[in-house]
């Protein structure tokens, strides 16, 4: 029972992650109609950010977050601006290519900066809490409560705001939209900013129990993939349902089946759905 | 007429590189260079002519490499028998990828054939029975010789690859010249068009998605034979973003493009080797620069132009009305 509640704290740990850099993603998706591979460059950037505000600059954890939330939230803006905003009538492919463009000099930019090394983000919070025979790293049970806080912030965002309304408005009808007089580059640089925000706070809260390195975005970003091709593309209550599923998949996968192969749980679960559902778990109608 | 030419003079210097390469460093450039244009055309075929954006393509040259690989060291097979079967094994498994993957549209079958790409990698890495895992493949044999000529000397070893890389751009020119190829290029045009022409979407898409990976493997087998080393590394897709810049410098859904593109970029790439490894600093940007102002790249837009200025001729000498070319749209369809 005890190894049981251990895997389910580690899925909801995994999946709080797997839940903030997917919600950016699919909000993305959801102004833009692209799929935004460099989201995944956005979150390395975010820890790379973050370790160099607390290893050079001595900032604290939490100012360090702050830190980088604005810088990445700048690199996004800006890339929506040069890069997604000229190419707004391109066809597809034309945009994924070009995401592809900010994703590798991204890496190849923090890799000149900082070295191909790995580093280790400290923490302040290194304690490790035990209820029963349950034990949880503090770090990780801070990752559960502030991605639960940051998913209902933005949900509260979006459903109460006017803003926020602009956002879903964009997302459901683009035309719909300007007819109501809604600023359609207003909102798709906002929810480039909001979007950079997320993967960076993803990526500082996951970073001290994982690594920081320059491909550290690439399993991430893929799995966020998954998690918004399974809970609809564009779809907020999906993008978070879908994180929670892989996050658990994952921890279960690697408790009960084999660690080895853990990484390939999430793409093997995405093959076997699409292959039965190709329009995805949650939604109606083909792509 | 002019076409030929320009190809015959390139099949020409391809002929004469090794007089002319200073050592054997530029002959390993250069066929490294053939083995990823191989590869390159293969991606452009789904990619460029069908409109299909295959994100897996590195995984299947890697499936053609590690069937070379795994047959030759691990089962004593002779080089060329494990090579014939390099492009065929990985078209088989495109066979199954394909039913799936294809039933799903644009960007959503580039994420999915990412995930496939991504279970490739991880099986290689972790599938140590069967693919040494991270520590690779070593000693891999040279290809037999065959008529005296010895493969493993680079220089006959040049024109093998060289041979391989003719073969399939006339194979390519083939495919694409005929009704299958026109079939494959009304399908990148529009799916509903096509199928309004009676056109099976998802037979010709497979079949295209097949030919392409096979290509792809056969330049893994190629690879393989060469190298004769092979790591979990060459099934990553940062490989296919490589060959996809290649693709897009040349001029995307081009004969010329991908091929000039695959072999001109990696000696650019030499000439910033002050870079190594942050090559992408450059070539990111150059990228997204590309895809904003030369969508065509430099075979597509200078075809276009050369049309433009065909229908100007023409419309002088008719002395009539000028015709409005959709010289963009043309120029893809070249």
């Amino acid at each position: 029972m005890a190894l049981f509640l251990q895997q389910v704290l580690n899925g909801l740990t995994l999946g709080g992650v797997y839940c903030l850099v997917a919600l950016g993603l699919t909000l993305v998706y959801g102004i833009l109609h692209v799929p935004n591979f460099a989201h995944g460059a956005f979150y390395m950037a975010g820890a790379y950010v973050a370790f160099f505000l607390i290893d050079r600059l001595g900032f604290n954890y939490w100012l360090a977050m702050a830190g980088a939330a604005v810088a990445v939230a700048l690199i996004s803006l800006l890339s929506e601006r040069l890069v997604f905003h000229p190419l707004r009538n391109a066809p597809y492919l034309h945009h994924m290519i070009a995401s592809i463009g900010i994703l590798l000099f991204l890496e190849a930019g923090t890799q000149a900066l900082w070295g191909a090394d790995f580093h280790r983000m400290a923490t302040p919070y290194a304690q490790i809490l035990s209820l029963g025979d349950v034990t949880l790293p503090a770090q990780r049970l801070l990752i559960i409560v502030a991605a639960f806080v940051l998913v209902l912030l933005l949900q509260l965002f979006l459903n109460k705001t006017i803003t926020g309304a602009t956002i879903v408005a964009m997302a459901q009808n683009r035309d719909g939209a300007a007819l109501v007089g809604i600023d359609a580059n207003r909102v798709a640089m906002l929810t480039f900013a909001i979007a950079g925000v997320l993967a960076a706070m993803a990526a500082v809260l996951y970073a001290p129990i994982n690594l920081v390195y320059s491909s550290m975005g690439h399993l991430v970003i893929t799995k966020a993939f998954v998690i918004i091709v399974l809970g609809g593309m564009g779809s907020v209550p999906g993008a978070i349902v879908g994180g929670l599923i892989i996050g658990f998949a994952e921890s279960f996968g690697a408790f009960y089946i084999s660690t080895d192969y853990k990484d390939i749980i999430a793409f093997v679960l995405l093959v076997l759905i699409l292959s039965l559902r190709p329009e995805g778990l949650f939604r109606k109608g083909a792509h | 007429m002019n076409a030929k030419l320009g190809w015959s003079a390139l099949l020409v210097l391809g002929l004469a590189f090794p007089f002319m390469a200073g050592n054997d460093y530029h002959l390993t450039v250069m066929s490294t260079a053939y083995i990823y244009a191989i590869a390159t055309v293969g991606l452009n075929l789904i990619t460029g002519y069908t409109g299909q954006f295959n994100l897996a393509h590195s995984g299947f040259m890697a499936v053609g490499a590690y069937t070379v690989g795994i047959l030759t060291v691990d089962y004593q097979m002779p080089f060329w028998l494990a090579f014939a079967l390099s492009g065929v094994v990985a078209a088989g498994i495109g066979f199954f990828v394909g039913l799936v993957s294809l039933r799903l549209k644009t960007h959503f079958f580039s994420i999915f054939t990412m995930c496939v790409g991504y279970i490739m990698f991880l099986l290689i890495e972790k599938w140590d029975s069967l693919t040494h895992g991270t520590g690779g493949i070593v000693g891999i044999p040279a290809p037999e010789s065959i008529f005296g000529l010895d493969f493993s000397e680079p220089r006959t070893q040049y024109y093998l690859v060289l041979l391989f890389l003719a073969l399939s751009m006339w194979i390519m020119h083939r495919i694409v010249n005929s009704l299958l190829g026109r079939t494959f290029v009304a399908i990148r045009n529009g799916d509903d068009l096509a199928q309004a022409l009676g056109i099976n979407l998802m037979r010709n898409k497979l079949l295209a998605f097949m030919l392409s990976v096979f290509f792809a493997g056969l330049a893994g087998g190629l690879y393989a034979g060469y190298v004769r080393f092979l790591g979990p590394d060459l099934a990553r897709v940062e490989h296919t973003f490589d060959m996809t810049m290649y693709m897009l410098v040349g001029g995307i859904g081009t004969m010329a493009g991908p091929l000039l593109g695959a072999i001109g970029m990696p000696w650019v790439t030499q000439q910033l080797q002050f870079l190594q490894d942050y090559r992408f600093v450059v070539f990111g940007p150059l990228l997204v620069a590309l895809v904003i102002f030369l969508p065509h790249g430099i075979v597509g837009t200078w075809m276009a132009r050369q049309k433009r200025k065909a229908a100007q001729q023409q419309a002088t000498t008719q002395a009539t009305p000028p015709v409005r070319l959709a010289t963009n749209k043309g120029a893809r369809r070249a």
